[in-house]
């Protein structure tokens, strides 16, 4: 395999890691406020500040590594992206930065605020709204360049019904994943109050899930011919993820093995995501960035590989060591430590 | 002239991010080593005074965390928004310390969150030690490959230039450029020493409200010598760092020492002002003395500022920068050198007022230093971006919308900032260390509070 398919490979693999540890953390925020407004505070909120706790920095990092990944493996992205996504890129930094840091005045500040709660809800949907529009682009036909010089049409953007499914899907997916989660995460700490809740979130969110799926699908295939058709080699992969859904879903209804439910929302979000990714090929920015063509030198590109399994053995370890600490420490998990 | 704006506000929106963020990545990588001595001195003396002091500076520690993890997001990002062509050129080369750096935030980040978490959680008390040093070796290595980035955009290294930008990169070579070994020596013995005096400040700011006595004493102690071990280091490498520039960066040292015409026997100068002729008036003139800081050797020829093309020379008010950085540093080393004398001599009380007062001001002054150290590295290198290979002008976005992104960004540092501060000093104010002492360990408890 060449180092351009390794490096986008890996790329790829760690914004599929963020968007499923994202998800999560980002759903939760806005279960904490919605629970909140309805009064159902005592019932969850402790159940998500303590997974949240010691995790929600190391969400960040899967993003900081995806995008300084790509720029370092497609420097040409830097050019295109970096021009035309100055305004919503930057909307989506304040956003973040704004959710990261009123988590933590939130959780460590000695009193608890209804305005930071809010905000760290809200910013919860709007993130993944804002992030989504760099996945839009990618498809081509909003950014252009003339003379030399890189624009984002943002009437085309906002008129364009592929845009608005993209932000649609991203939303109601994070919610679905994280209920999912949290049900796993409830019914470990045997919390059956906080379980009966969220299983119901995750019930709710299944079906918008896999209409949003099936519209964005539909509106890509008016938008980006090429990719619509790809799509189609690559079917089996969206059919394993349908497959999974229903297990998942079959499996949070019957009310029993969330842990594997969880796994197979994992595996379905796995195989859309893949499915999406590898059709999508050559191409990272539709018209203007391929793989083969616009990859760094060898050498950087080798360097970059070399580093990153370096890394990895530095971080799967710790990460283990971090889930079994916190996440599958059943003491832990029910509040005991 | 169409992109003359965007250049001028993405310069002023990278300062902005930067100046904020240095003041907590400052502190995310000198306040871990900090937590790691006071707790390994608490726990091999059994004295729980350094535990508790550990304990609570990793609680404040949290808050800028934070901060500093969402502002380096944020620079992270905007250095493709905000410079777009530069990163296209330069990402073939810097995404891969950039890349390290992640790595090295990530393992932080992990073993930040299992020390935050675990105060209690194990029968030896070593163990939880042993997870703090996982967080100062990541932080040192963040700051270290942050700083190669920073030091090859000073003097890049490593690569030929073919007919699409570079060509021929070597790695390591472009990591390991003549200005990374002095940049990385300077950076972490001044976060260090930063660090060191800010938390002095604080300690000094208990004992003057007549808090907790020894709880206080104590820190100040430990502080104040780790204060004046990192001035001393500090001191080395601002030394080593200048004689780097001369040897490569000549224009940026002549140029902060108002150093117009090569010669030997150059004189070192401090403050006053540039008259109409362009000449250095109301000096304070050290004769000989930059020729020794350069070469050290008060015969050597030191390069000025006229041997630069004038488009090529950093700007004249960076001298100022440099000046107050190295003031400050000697202010430090002093300051912290007095209050050790001071409590070697039995019949003076090193923890009198006036000591006390100036030891707080170290702390901020120290912050400051920091950042008059940072413009004045970075303007130093104006008008590059890339030193030698593409301007300032040349890199930068030519999106039209840098002017209102400067604004929002703005609004959003000064909200991070206030609110983290009142948010610091509530956690503080709410939980003070005697009741906290008193109730995690009786039995040291009001003994101590006279």
């Amino acid at each position: 395999m060449s180092y351009e398919i390794i490096g986008i490979t890996v790329l790829w693999l760690f914004l599929y890691g963020y968007l499923i540890v994202a998800s999560v953390d980002f759903g939760a925020g806005f279960y904490a406020y919605y629970a909140k407004v309805t009064k159902k505070d005592h019932i969850i909120n402790q159940l998500i500040s303590r997974y949240l706790s010691p995790v929600w920095e190391v969400t960040n990092v899967f993003f900081v590594f995806f995008f300084v990944g790509i720029v370092g493996f497609f420097p040409d992205s830097a050019y295109y992206y970096g021009t035309a996504l100055l305004v919503p890129g930057s909307i989506a930094i304040i956003l973040l930065a704004i959710r990261g840091s009123f988590y933590a005045f939130e959780n460590y500040g000695s009193k608890k605020s209804n305005v930071y709660m809010f905000l760290y809800g809200a910013t919860g949907l709007l993130i993944p709204a804002s992030l989504s529009i760099a996945l839009t682009l990618s498809e081509g036909g909003f950014i252009k360049e003339e003379s030399g010089t890189v624009s984002l049409d943002y009437f085309a953007l906002f008129a364009s019904p592929y845009s608005w499914s993209v932000v649609f899907l991203a939303i109601v997916s994070v919610l679905f994943i994280s209920a999912t989660f949290l049900t796993f995460y409830a019914a470990r700490a045997n919390d059956v109050k906080a379980l009966k809740l969220v299983r119901k979130y995750a019930l709710f969110w299944g079906t918008p899930t896999i209409i949003a799926a099936l519209t964005t699908f539909i509106a890509l295939g008016q938008h980006n011919q090429r990719h619509y058709q790809n799509m189609f080699d690559y079917w089996w992969m969206f059919g394993l993820s349908v497959g999974f859904f229903m297990i998942a879903m079959w499996l949070i209804y019957q009310g029993r093995r969330y842990g594997l439910a969880f796994i197979s929302v994992m595996l379905q979000f796995f195989f859309a995501f893949f499915g999406y990714g590898v059709s999508h090929l050559p191409y990272i920015l539709d018209p203007y960035i391929t793989v083969y063509e616009n990859a760094t030198h060898e050498s950087t590109g080798i360097a970059l590989i070399i580093v990153f399994i370096a890394g990895l053995f530095l971080l799967i370890p710790s990460l283990i060591l971090l889930l079994r600490l916190f996440l599958f420490d059943a003491d832990y998990v029910k509040g005991k430590k | 002239m169409m992109d003359l704006d965007p250049v001028l506000m993405s310069r002023l929106l990278t300062t902005i991010t930067l100046v904020f963020h240095i003041i907590f990545a400052t502190l995310g990588v000198g306040v871990p080593l900090m937590i790691s001595i006071a707790e390994f001195i608490g726990i091999k003396k059994k004295d729980p005074h350094y535990i508790m002091l550990a304990r609570r500076w990793a609680r404040g520690f949290i808050i800028p965390v934070a901060i500093g993890v969402v502002t380096g997001t944020a620079i992270g990002l905007q250095l493709s928004l905000l410079w777009p062509e530069f990163m296209q050129l330069g990402g073939n080369v810097i995404s891969l310390p950039l890349f390290m750096e992640v790595f090295a935030f990530f393992f932080e980040a992990i073993f930040l969150g299992i020390y935050m978490y675990t105060w209690d959680r194990f029968k030896n008390q070593m163990t939880h030690w042993w997870l703090s040093l996982p967080i100062v070796i990541g932080g040192g290595l963040s700051a270290f490959f942050i700083t190669t980035v920073n030091a090859f955009m000073n003097t890049p290294e490593g690569f030929k230039i073919g007919k699409n930008g570079f060509a021929a990169i070597n790695p390591l070579e472009t990591m390991f450029n003549p200005a990374t070994p002095t940049k990385v020596f300077h950076v972490l013995t001044s976060a260090y020493l930063t660090v060191a005096a800010i938390l002095a400040a604080f300690a000094a700011f208990g004992l003057l409200r007549k808090k907790t006595r020894e709880y206080h004493k104590k820190a100040l102690k430990l502080t104040v010598t780790l204060t004046f071990i990192f001035a001393i280091f500090t001191a080395i490498a601002g030394d080593v760092s200048a004689k780097f520039l001369a040897e490569y960066q000549p224009e940026k040292l002549a140029a902060a020492e108002w150093h117009f015409e090569t010669e030997k026997n150059a004189d070192l100068i401090l403050f006053g002002w540039l008259n109409e002729d362009n000449e250095p008036t109301g000096v304070i003139r050290f004769p000989s003395l930059l020729s020794f800081l350069a070469f050290s050797d008060f015969d050597a020829e030191v390069i000025g500022l006229e041997e630069f093309p004038e488009e090529e020379r950093p700007p004249l008010w960076i001298h100022y920068m440099f000046d107050l950085m190295v003031i400050i540093g000697f202010f430090l080393l002093g300051v912290s050198f007095l209050y050790l004398i001071l409590s070697k001599l039995k019949r003076w009380n090193e923890n009198n007022k006036f000591m006390l007062w100036l030891l707080i001001l170290s702390g901020p002054l120290a912050m400051l230093a920091i950042e008059f150290g940072w413009i004045y590295a970075e303007e130093g290198r104006q008008p590059w971006i890339l030193r030698g290979y593409m301007t300032v002008e040349e890199a930068a976005t030519t999106s039209p919308y840098v002017g209102w992104m400067f604004i929002l960004f703005l609004l959003l540092y000064i909200t991070l900032g206030v609110i983290g501060v009142v948010v610091l000093r509530k956690l503080f104010k709410n939980n003070p260390v005697e009741d906290e002492l008193e109730k995690k360990y009786p039995s040291i408890e009001k003994g101590d509070n006279q």
